[in-house]
């Protein structure tokens, strides 16, 4: 064994190592999230403790309390609601973008990427002042229409970079023989860039589901989103870590489930399709 | 490919439809984008005028009659109120501290992942994990899972040690905010960093180590070089996130002991206090303030995508 291969072991380990210590926390949180609520409790910490559901029992609810169903299916209309008109209103932007190109497109896709980096508590107050007015406060479609905003520049850039990749030779072939527009869109165009609106999808659905400062704001009872629902947590109620644990956990696994399916086209989507 | 009118794609003979002029080819070329144009100006740029509006108004929602026009009153009074000016400190300090950090540990764990070990997609699964929690459940879990002082993790794990039991957030609040958002923000940096990296021109670092460059010499002179800019959009977009962190903040110390940053503080004056023309006076400094960062960041995406498209 020569030196290098035992320091190339050794960084391994260390990256191993590096791994482990990042992931420790929510390891932790799992295995606390099973435990009961005295052996959650102690230190030092109880790591083989007996297993129980009660933290998630306690979390649904089924030990008094509210349920966190209604902000969970709140927050799943609104993300899936809002992604899909992002798709709706990205895909023909993202065409006219790519493959059949208005003039000035690149000042175009950077007006769009501008929007996205003033911060958006700047709009709240007017946002807010709007919803009272409409009476749209408390409503998950106010939601809904923000966060379409918010992620409609983060979808054009990335499928706009999607689009691009489809070959203009292979649609003008397809044209000649005769393929109206809607065929081409079909068998040429949907092939090539669908992995890559799947990718897109998913990452405008975690920044919905994650957000919390207009939900707060901007919902009460009826349309409180599941992270509204977590404030709730922020002040200790007594013994309560393995409920805590348990609802984290629920709620972070749409957003862990998402981020692991689009783990290749991640970075692209957060550095708003500038890097690769 | 340069940008023209007329793409390949609308010389082509389309069957059935006539010639249309000019001017309706050009109309029916941004007809597709401007559903998304429209929504976006109407969603996101009237709001920010009408915050502008508003922040020349001395407007307390509890009074609304005794409404009025103040011109740059509020700007005077959040300009010099003490706590304000401490909140515009913390987001400095918080946002730097926490970018910083999290850029050199993601760049540390971007270099230990682009060599070759076993189990490397296990590995960068684990490290990508902590930027997939949601905030808020991220932020609690620092708060009572780790941080309590009486049976959080980090005390637990101390006592093994016979280490002290510290307060961690009342003792260091600032710092308690910053390391849970370092553990979120790190992966984020990582992929960005080994984006970079595995874009690197392979030929030129073998031809670079046959000449006798040392592992050292290559790092210092083709890969910082090469990753310079990806340092700066790491930054950049690491700022611009950060700057508006909300969630962690309103969590883990609901705004005290000095960790108030803007977003906050503007989510409390109006929020708690009903103070409409204050909250929006701060919220164009915001909005001024991170245009210095967003002008720099829109430069670098730029040169990047530019070197996309010209290698496209």
């Amino acid at each position: 064994m020569t030196a290098t291969t035992v320091r190339r072991g050794g960084l391994g380990l260390l990256a191993w190592l590096a791994g482990i210590v990042f992931f420790l926390p929510i390891a932790w949180m799992a295995l606390t999230s099973f435990h009961s609520e005295a052996d959650a409790a102690t230190n030092p910490p109880s790591f083989t403790a007996a297993f129980t559901l009660d933290g998630y029992r306690e979390f649904f609810g089924t030990g008094g309390g509210a349920s966190p169903w209604p902000a969970l299916l709140n927050s799943a209309v609104a993300s899936v609601a809002s992604t899909l008109l992002v798709l709706l209103l990205a895909l023909p932007a993202a065409y006219a973008l790519s493959i059949r190109r208005v003039r000035k497109w690149t000042d175009v896709l950077f007006f769009f990427l501008s929007t996205k980096m003033l911060p958006a508590v700047a709009g709240l107050l007017p946002v807010y002042l709007f919803a009272k007015n409409a009476g749209m406060l408390d409503n998950i479609w106010l939601l809904v229409v923000l966060y379409t905003s918010m992620n409609l520049p983060i979808a054009v850039w990335m499928m706009q970079s999607f689009l691009a990749e489809v070959p203009v030779a292979v649609i003008e072939a397809a044209q000649i023989d005769g393929a109206r527009l809607p065929t081409v869109l079909a068998r040429v165009v949907a092939p090539i860039a669908l992995p890559g609106i799947a990718a897109t999808s998913l990452i405008c659905f975690i920044f919905s589901w994650n957000e919390l400062l207009f939900a707060r704001v901007l919902t009460g009872v009826v349309a409180e989103t599941a992270p509204v629902f977590l404030t709730g947590f922020i002040t200790s109620q007594g013994l309560f870590l393995a409920k805590v644990c348990a609802a984290s956990l629920v709620v972070s696994l749409p957003v862990l489930a998402a981020g692991f399916a689009a783990q290749d086209k991640l970075v692209q989507g957060l550095s708003l399709g500038a890097v690769k | 490919m340069t940008a023209t009118t007329t793409t390949p794609l609308s010389t082509a003979p389309v069957p059935a439809v006539r010639r249309p002029s000019a001017r309706l080819r050009a109309w029916s070329t941004r007809a597709p984008l401007l559903p998304a144009l429209i929504f976006m100006i109407a969603v996101t740029q009237l709001p920010f005028v009408a915050t502008l509006v508003i922040s020349f108004f001395d407007w307390n929602a509890l009074y609304p009659d005794a409404r009025r026009f103040t011109g740059f009153d509020n700007y005077h009074q959040v300009l010099t109120d003490a706590d304000l000016r401490r909140s515009v400190g913390t987001t400095v300090l918080l946002t730097a501290a926490v970018v910083i950090a999290s850029l050199v540990l993601g760049l540390a764990l971007a270099l230990l992942l682009d060599r070759r070990f076993r189990g490397r997609g296990v590995v960068r699964t684990l490290l990508i994990a902590p930027f997939l929690v949601v905030p808020v459940a991220a932020a609690l879990l620092w708060k009572h899972v780790l941080y309590n002082p009486e049976y959080g993790l980090f005390n637990g794990l101390l006592h093994y040690v016979g280490g002290p039991q510290p307060d961690w957030i009342s003792h260091t609040p600032l710092l308690a905010v910053e390391a849970s958002l370092v553990w979120q923000w790190t992966p984020f940096m990582m992929l960005i960093l080994l984006a970079g990296l595995q874009s690197r021109d392979p030929e030129q670092i073998e031809a670079a180590r046959v000449d006798g460059a040392s592992d050292w010499q290559i790092f210092r002179h083709l890969t910082l070089p090469h990753l310079r800019r990806y340092l700066e959009l790491g930054a950049l977009l690491g700022s611009i996130y950060i700057v508006q962190n909300f969630d962690a903040v309103f969590t883990i110390t609901s705004g005290g002991l000095g960790t108030a940053n803007l977003p906050y503080t503007v989510y409390q004056s109006f929020y708690q206090a009903h103070e409409n023309g204050l909250a929006s006076a701060a919220g164009v400094l915001v909005v001024i303030g991170s245009l210095v960062i967003a002008t720099l960041a829109l430069r670098v995406v730029s040169s990047l995508f530019r070197e996309e498209v010209s290698r496209a």
